[in-house]
């Protein structure tokens, strides 16, 4: 049962990973808070039943689908929305407040076009039959789901560390300031990075319906806290440290589970304002943020 | 005292209104709910408008004082009154528990917030504690249901609400939050004490919403934990605040009357086509008036009380 519990737990570590990783590239770039981070995860949950319902997509075309439209939808919305929000004298709240109003307008023209009924994909469409490792069977979408989520978090790699955009994008993480002296044209860089940020969100969408069950237009705030938790966590503003923060919520959301099922919901509560309190500056990161 | 009189002025005018209100018109929950989120308004304006910090999960203070009401009324046979009290007690030694979270700045503390008011959530509506909240089951007080005392009751804190909030912006107290906003390092220095002023807005801020609770609590005598928690309640009262300008008494009032005026005008039947447009709103609001309605006559140099 342990064993089982903790495979689980690193499966849906990995899935969780893609869930915060697109969340955290935006904070580390731009410095505001995505709180329409989770709703953008349910467009792209919405883009795959609808795929999958009208033409027998397979989840993995709708993947790639979702990943260049929802790219190329970020950048009109990075400059619609960022640069203004930026001039703003505090910036970082004020963005929880304006990304809580887009996600109330995601949610409601979602409810308004589809209406509220659950949606979701039989399990079957990613494979047949559990998967058996080191003894234990996990049905084959999680595997799928989490192998996905793997291939996208290195894909993110070695964007970041391997190109050069991916550079720049770090330079900009690092200080936003030195960035633009140095003559980085900083909102190219970061209207791409928020395009990947959503992008990912998308990504990860398309696999809710296995990961977490079926999908309503109001998933997004829920993702939001389970997205939090996992960033910060694995240290906010670090792209790496998203790994180890998925890998410990999903372990420690199955072992909860698994022995307390019915505390499991305030899992992913507790570790956030415990590891807020405690090492603000999250597992990996360097104490810079106390205030 | 020119200013204190105008502050209080408004402050009577809105209490008398709402006060005489249930006499011309017979829809009294509709009143109520009006008379909560004015003080939730202004209560979130407490801790929001005078010291910067977000609280993205007032409602837990708010359940909070509910459900205290609620235990006091079902374990310990409290009457209204007494139940009020231990609501109140809730919400603030919930809020001494939470201060904590003041070493935290801007985005961190209002996420943490959020998810303290989560796990309250949890807790309360958990199964395993049905003995004692009746879990996800909800709790009917029907014996102690008196729907004009309990109006009587949301109004007195509505007076009290305002009341603070004229304090607040015209003593010597609320001047010093205000200079820990602009520039905490500064008024440290300038010998205002940053941690004992922040904590004091904070427990004054979730005094008022532990007291709305209990208020609401008694006024509707059945609820559930997704009722009492309902994260509506955060988001209204910041958006409230925010529309009307915050820092400001006439602010908060203004947001409540016009926009929860347009939510019971087309809100009720079609929530989705207001959630689109307060949605809406806010990224508008946001990106073109951050300091809300009451902006648009302070940068003409107009006080507004």
């Amino acid at each position: 049962m342990l064993i089982g519990a903790l495979l689980s737990g690193l499966v849906f570590g990995l899935y969780f990973t893609l869930v915060g990783l697109g969340l955290n590239l935006v904070f580390g770039v731009m410095r505001i808070v995505n709180l329409a981070h989770g709703d953008f995860l349910m467009l792209g949950a919405f883009a795959a039943y609808w795929m999958f319902a009208l033409f027998g997509l397979h989840p993995l075309y709708a993947a790639l689908a979702v990943l260049v439209v929802f790219v190329v939808l970020g950048l009109p919305i990075y400059y619609l929305i960022v640069p203004r929000l930026q001039m703003a004298r505090d910036a970082e709240m004020l963005s929880i407040i304006l990304f809580f109003g887009l996600s109330q307008m995601i949610e409601a023209v979602t409810s308004i076009a589809f209406g509220t009924t659950e949606r979701s994909i039989p399990g079957r469409v990613l494979g047949t039959g559990p998967v058996t490792i080191l003894g234990q069977r996990l049905p084959s979408a999680w595997v799928f789901g989490a192998a996905v989520s793997a291939i996208a978090v290195a894909c993110v790699y070695l964007y970041l560390y391997r190109t050069r955009l991916g550079s720049l994008t770090r330079a900009v993480m690092v200080s936003r300031d030195e960035a633009l002296a140095t003559g980085i044209d900083v909102h190219r860089v970061s209207a791409l990075a928020f395009g990947i940020g959503i992008a990912l969100a998308g990504i990860a969408g398309v696999f809710a319906p296995f990961m977490l069950g079926s999908v309503t237009p109001a998933l997004g705030p829920e993702i939001n806290v389970a997205a939090f938790a996992v960033i910060v966590v694995g240290t906010l503003g670090n792209p790496l440290g998203t790994v180890l923060g998925g890998i410990i919520y999903g372990v420690g959301l199955m072992l909860m589970q698994t022995y307390f099922s019915s505390w499991a919901n305030i899992l992913p509560n507790l570790l956030l304002i415990a590891v807020l309190l405690f090492r603000p500056e999250g597992l990996l990161g360097r104490a810079t943020r106390r205030a | 005292m020119h200013r204190v009189f105008n502050d209080l002025g408004l402050a009577v005018l809105v209490v008398v209104a709402m006060a005489v209100a249930p006499s011309i018109y017979s829809n009294q929950l509709l009143l109520f709910n009006f008379v909560m989120f004015l003080s939730l308004a202004q209560g979130l304006n407490v801790i929001y408008g005078f010291t910067g910090y977000l609280p993205f999960g007032y409602v837990g203070f708010f359940g909070a004082g509910a459900y205290g009401f609620a235990l006091a009324v079902m374990h310990l046979g409290f009457g209204p009154p007494g139940a009020m009290a231990v609501g109140a007690a809730a919400a603030v030694v919930l809020a001494l528990i939470l201060t904590p979270l003041f070493r935290l700045s801007g985005a961190y503390f209002a996420i943490a917030n959020l998810a303290a008011a989560q796990a309250v959530y949890e807790v309360v509506a958990n199964p395993a504690l049905e003995d004692v909240t009746k879990g996800p089951y909800g709790v009917s007080l029907s014996g102690v249901f008196a729907p004009n005392a309990s109006y009587a009751a949301a109004v007195a804190i509505l007076a009290f609400t305002l009341l603070l909030v004229v304090w607040l912006r015209n003593s010597q107290f609320g001047l010093s939050l205000r200079a820990i906003k602009e520039d905490p390092i500064s008024a440290a220095m300038a010998g205002v004490s940053v941690v004992r002023g922040r904590t004091i807005a904070w427990l004054l801020s979730a005094l008022i919403a532990g007291l709305v609770g209990g208020s609401f609590a008694w006024e509707v005598s059945v609820f559930y934990p997704e009722t009492a928690f309902s994260p509506q309640f955060s988001i209204f009262a910041v958006v409230f605040a925010l529309f009307g300008g915050t820092a400001t008494l006439t602010g908060p009032l203004l947001g409540v009357f016009i926009l929860y005026g347009v939510y019971n005008w087309i809100g009720i039947s079609v929530p989705q086509y207001f959630q689109l447009i307060y949605g809406t709103l806010i990224v508008a609001l946001v990106l073109f008036l951050p300091n809300g309605l009451v902006s648009l006559l302070t940068r003409r140099g107009i006080r507004v009380p």
